[in-house]
């Protein structure tokens, strides 16, 4: 039995420790913490509702816009706002341009290093790189000639003797199995891929003045004024400049990210084994296709048990709960009851040990993270859950890719219940996304012929118009899945505000019955070649594509720990 | 020398950019480092010849929205060069190397070259609980940032959070988060480059700017490069004409919210906020947030979490001026020009003194101090 510790997680956003036990090459048990702590909510507690949104978009960077889709949604349910069409379109193309930038980065800069040996791309034979390119895409950069460049850069890189990032890796590892031309092809594709994540979110630019934090939101509606007959609003000229970066987009996804997740995968037909995590799924499900206060979902809501996807259960927010038996929080009513967010508190109680240390004390709190919980399970949110939901409900364009992807790899609908089965999800959204988003463009060129020049809900804009106490609960999917906000405003001001986020679903800790979370479950059975490089936990945690600030968070609405907090 | 001069030639090739296409790309830089053309030569010449500094990036109390601006460099594929310029020894969302090799990997480098190596900060440091709040491999946020940022040629503190302490550090301050300088008082050659994020043209701007001419640019009070940090928004605001004519937006959607009037009614602190966002704009100059129809938030200015919220709240009247009553005269004629310009500077100010702004900050000398 070794015991090993994963700390930092590296290629995520944030601070993670994995700890494992190891017996007979495989994982036998394992530990997920969060170890970093800022107490966004706390900071929020008695600000201005519509300022809400600018300090939990700062909750991550990687998945901005998120917390604030979030934020706005949360506060506009308390008040009563109703944004106008024209915001949700511009919401809609502003919260799909952030999946797919998200899902391609994910792909090709945090998690394929883990199944690319880059070193191997080095004795990779140019054109057999070059047939293998073209058997499964259309791309044109795909000559002999290309991947001779990229591979002497490579070498030129390499020969300069200073590795920088690619320092101390796993290279050579038993685990990486493509062969030298598969991994060049990679190496060319993640640089390809630096230019395709900074071109294609150009459009949050357009749409948000900037990202990452865009800076167009607002209680109500949307700051970025639309009216095609002047040159300081949304207009025709935004139009096409979106359908270009869009189409791009499209290119890129199709052309080469789908063909690249179906190529590797081939080559990792066992990681549809290992992985499988808990088998309870979320959705909130997103992109709303109407304005009434139900409006029809293109990615549908639902709740899956124990992997059946013939039956998706309705969601039902109020059997949503937080737990905190092995969080770093205390409870007023004792550590083994979950609480709803709405009644949520949190009393942060750090209780582990004192920096420096070596190993945390698994059997009593180990993380920042609480555990949420539906209906007392544990469940896995982000693409997976969210395409078994669509899958499920009979999505057609969902189950046409699964199909197809199913298709490729030879596998059965069993397979995606797992490693690669995550990565297959994302990429299978991706698709699904970057074909849409030219749908809602044409709906907002259509708003533009109207003149419909509604942005803002402005009936709501002034707090006096607020009733004096309101409590609202906000629902997005996130890239990484299910998240939701909850906020309690009294006399204009925030009472209470909490967030529960899809890394603290997947990430958190074990509860008070003793379950696992979704990455703990996970992990158990992942095979382990090397222990003293524990690249095999590296591809489960990654497919879950963890970001930890944004798991990490703090609610109290009677804040009478926080002065012991404070005096540190 | 000429061989890594034929190195960079061969780099500029593989990535189809062309001598002249570089050689642009060094003007750009200068106009932004506000050097006279004449550097651009000399820009060149210092990325062509220079040995591969290395440069080690720690994220603490953050949301990697640095490093995400940070991979969205204005000139990609000579952005890319830049980092190829560096040797980037340590990153956590970007390195292959995990759990103790990646620690390995940053120690060999603090140990290995002791007064050689840029730091890059990213998020606050946390000094409650003692550290337990932030921790990397066990060890705290601040134990770390003490040795690396302790033994560097100079760091950058990255975004508000490094800069300032950030939202961590907003009221009430729950982990008592600090900024880079306060958590190593002995730190070196400290340069702030806050905003929320901050701009990657202007990190880029500044390494440029260090391996041309092998010093750091001069500092304002807050040890923000002059070049970035020099200005009010107001200042350069495209919208400044409107200001000066006293056309404002009213409310949200309404025809001179459309027209692109000027945001100030709607709670803009672009008059107390000295950033380059106006000039150098943001994802390849596609946009700014005032561009797009919402007011500055102030991002870039110490404790902006406290002291320019509510964000939509005007910014507060000026003594002897009269912001609030007389707004809409202020454009009329041309003493206006003069009056707004000093009540963009007095707003400023003023924002600065309610900060309570510490005095260690300012009493610090500026500049290329070794």
């Amino acid at each position: 039995m070794t015991h090993i510790v994963v700390d930092p997680i590296t290629r995520i956003e944030g601070h993670l420790r994995i700890e494992a036990e190891v017996d007979g090459g495989k994982v036998t048990d394992a530990w997920s913490s969060a170890t970093m702590f800022r107490g966004i909510e706390i900071i929020l507690k008695g600000r201005d509702p519509r300022d809400a949104w600018v300090f939990t978009q700062r909750i991550c960077g990687v998945c901005t816009t998120v917390h604030a889709i979030a934020s706005i949604r949360a506060v506009e349910n308390a008040v009563g706002a109703n944004p106008p069409p024209n915001a949700r379109l511009l919401r809609n193309l502003i919260m799909s341009a952030q999946a797919v930038q998200d899902h391609v980065v994910h792909f090709y800069h945090l998690h394929a290093l883990d199944w690319v040996d880059v070193v191997s791309a080095l004795s990779a034979d140019p054109t057999k790189t070059a047939s293998l390119a073209q058997s499964i895409s259309d791309w044109p950069l795909s000559s002999a000639t290309y991947f001779t460049g990229v591979r002497d850069r490579l070498k030129t890189f390499v020969n300069r003797g200073q590795l920088g990032p690619f320092a101390n890796a796993y290279w050579g590892h038993p685990a990486y199995k493509l062969p030298p031309e598969a991994n060049l092809m990679a190496v060319a594709h993640y640089l390809e891929a630096l230019d395709f994540q900074r071109k294609f979110i150009r459009i949050h630019a357009i749409l948000g003045g900037k990202n990452p934090h865009l800076q167009s939101f607002l209680v109500g509606g949307m700051a970025t004024p639309v009216d095609p007959d002047s040159q300081a609003s949304l207009n025709i000229g935004t139009i096409a400049a979106l359908r270009e970066l869009i189409a791009k987009g499209r290119d890129f996804v199709t052309r080469v990210y789908i063909p690249d997740v179906i190529a590797v995968g081939g080559f990792y037909k066992d990681w549809t084994h290992y992985g499988a995590g808990v088998g309870n799924f979320l959705a909130y499900g997103e992109y709303p296709e109407g304005d009434d206060s139900e409006p029809r979902l293109f990615l549908p809501r639902g709740v899956i048990h124990a992997r059946n996807i013939t039956r998706i259960e309705p969601m039902i927010p109020e059997k949503i709960t937080e737990q905190v038996k092995h969080s770093w929080y205390n409870y007023d009513g004792g550590d083994d009851k979950g609480l709803h967010p709405f009644k949520g508190e949190t009393n942060p109680a750090y209780t582990g040990p004192t920096p420096p240390y070596d190993r945390l004390n698994t059997d009593e709190k180990y993380s920042w993270l609480k555990s949420p919980r539906y209906d007392g399970q544990p469940m896995e949110v982000g693409p997976l859950a969210r395409m078994l939901v669509a899958y499920g409900s009979g999505q057609q364009r969902v189950k046409e890719l699964v199909g197809k992807v199913l298709t490729a790899l030879g596998a059965g609908p069993e397979a995606l219940f797992s490693t690669l089965g995550r990565l297959a999800a994302r990429a299978i959204e991706t698709q699904v996304l970057i074909e849409k988003m030219d749908d809602w463009v044409t709906a907002l060129a259509e708003s533009m012929a109207r003149r419909d020049y509604r942005i803002q809900d402005n009936s709501k804009w002034d707090p006096a118009s607020w009733p004096k106490e309101c409590y609202g609960a906000g629902f997005h999917e996130a890239p990484r899945g299910a998240l939701g906000h909850w906020v309690h405003i009294q006399d204009g001001a925030i009472v209470n505000y909490q967030c529960v986020v899809p890394s603290t679903w997947n990430a958190g800790p074990r509860d008070s019955a003793g379950q696992r979370g979704p990455y703990e479950s996970a992990l158990v059975g992942t095979p382990i070649a090397k222990p003293d490089q524990p690249l095999e936990i590296l591809r489960t945690v990654h497919s879950f594509d963890p970001c930890m600030a944004c798991g990490v968070h703090v609610v109290d609405a009677r804040r009478r720990e926080l002065a012991r907090v404070r005096v540190v | 020398m000429a061989r890594e001069q034929s190195w960079l030639l061969d780099e500029l090739k593989r990535r189809g950019i062309s001598r002249r296409e570089f050689l642009g790309f060094c003007a750009k830089m200068a106009a932004i480092l506000a050097l006279p053309s004449s550097a651009a030569g000399a820009i060149a010449k210092a990325v062509a010849t220079g040995d591969k500094p290395i440069l080690v990036w720690l994220e603490f109390q953050d949301c990697c929205g640095n490093t995400e601006s940070f991979l969205r460099a204005t000139r990609p594929t000579v952005a890319e060069i830049i980092l190829d310029t560096f040797s980037v020894n340590y990153h956590e969302t970007l390195m292959a190397a995990a759990g103790h090799q990646a620690e390995a990997a940053l120690n060999q480098t603090v140990a290995g070259h002791p007064g050689q190596y840029i730091a890059v900060i990213e998020g606050s440091i946390p000094t409650g609980k003692n550290g337990a709040y932030c921790t990397i491999g066990g060890k705290s946020a601040l134990q770390i940032a003490r040795e690396v940022c302790g033994a560097a040629a100079a760091t950058v503190a990255v975004g508000t959070c490094a800069a300032f302490g950030g939202i961590p550090a907003a009221r009430p301050n729950p982990t008592g988060a600090v900024a880079v300088g306060d958590a190593v008082p002995d730190v070196k050659n400290l340069i702030n480059l806050s905003a929320c994020p901050m701009n990657a043209e202007n990190i880029t701007a500044l390494l440029v700017y260090y391996l041309t001419v092998k010093q750091w640019p001069p500092l304002d009070q807050y040890r923000r490069p002059l070049f970035a940090y020099g200005k009010f928004i107001h200042d350069n605001c495209e919208r400044r004409a409107h200001f000066d004519a006293g056309q404002y937006v009213e409310m949200w959607g309404d025809p001179a919210h459309r027209q692109g009037h000027c945001l100030y009614k709607m709670g803009c602190k672009g008059p107390a906020t000295s950033q380059n966002c106006p000039v150098v704009r943001w994802n390849e100059a596609t946009n700014w947030p005032i561009g797009c129809g919402h007011p500055c938030v102030g991002c870039a200015e110490p404790n902006f979490w406290d002291t320019m919220t509510p964000f939509y709240r005007r910014l507060p009247n000026v003594p002897g001026f009269g912001v609030g009553s007389n707004l809409d005269r202020i454009g009329i004629g041309a003493a206006a020009v003069v009056a707004a310009a000093s009540l963009a500077h007095g707003i400023g100010e003023i924002v600065r003194h309610r900060v309570g702004t510490k005095p260690s900050d300012s009493d610090r000398p500026s500049g290329d101090k070794k």
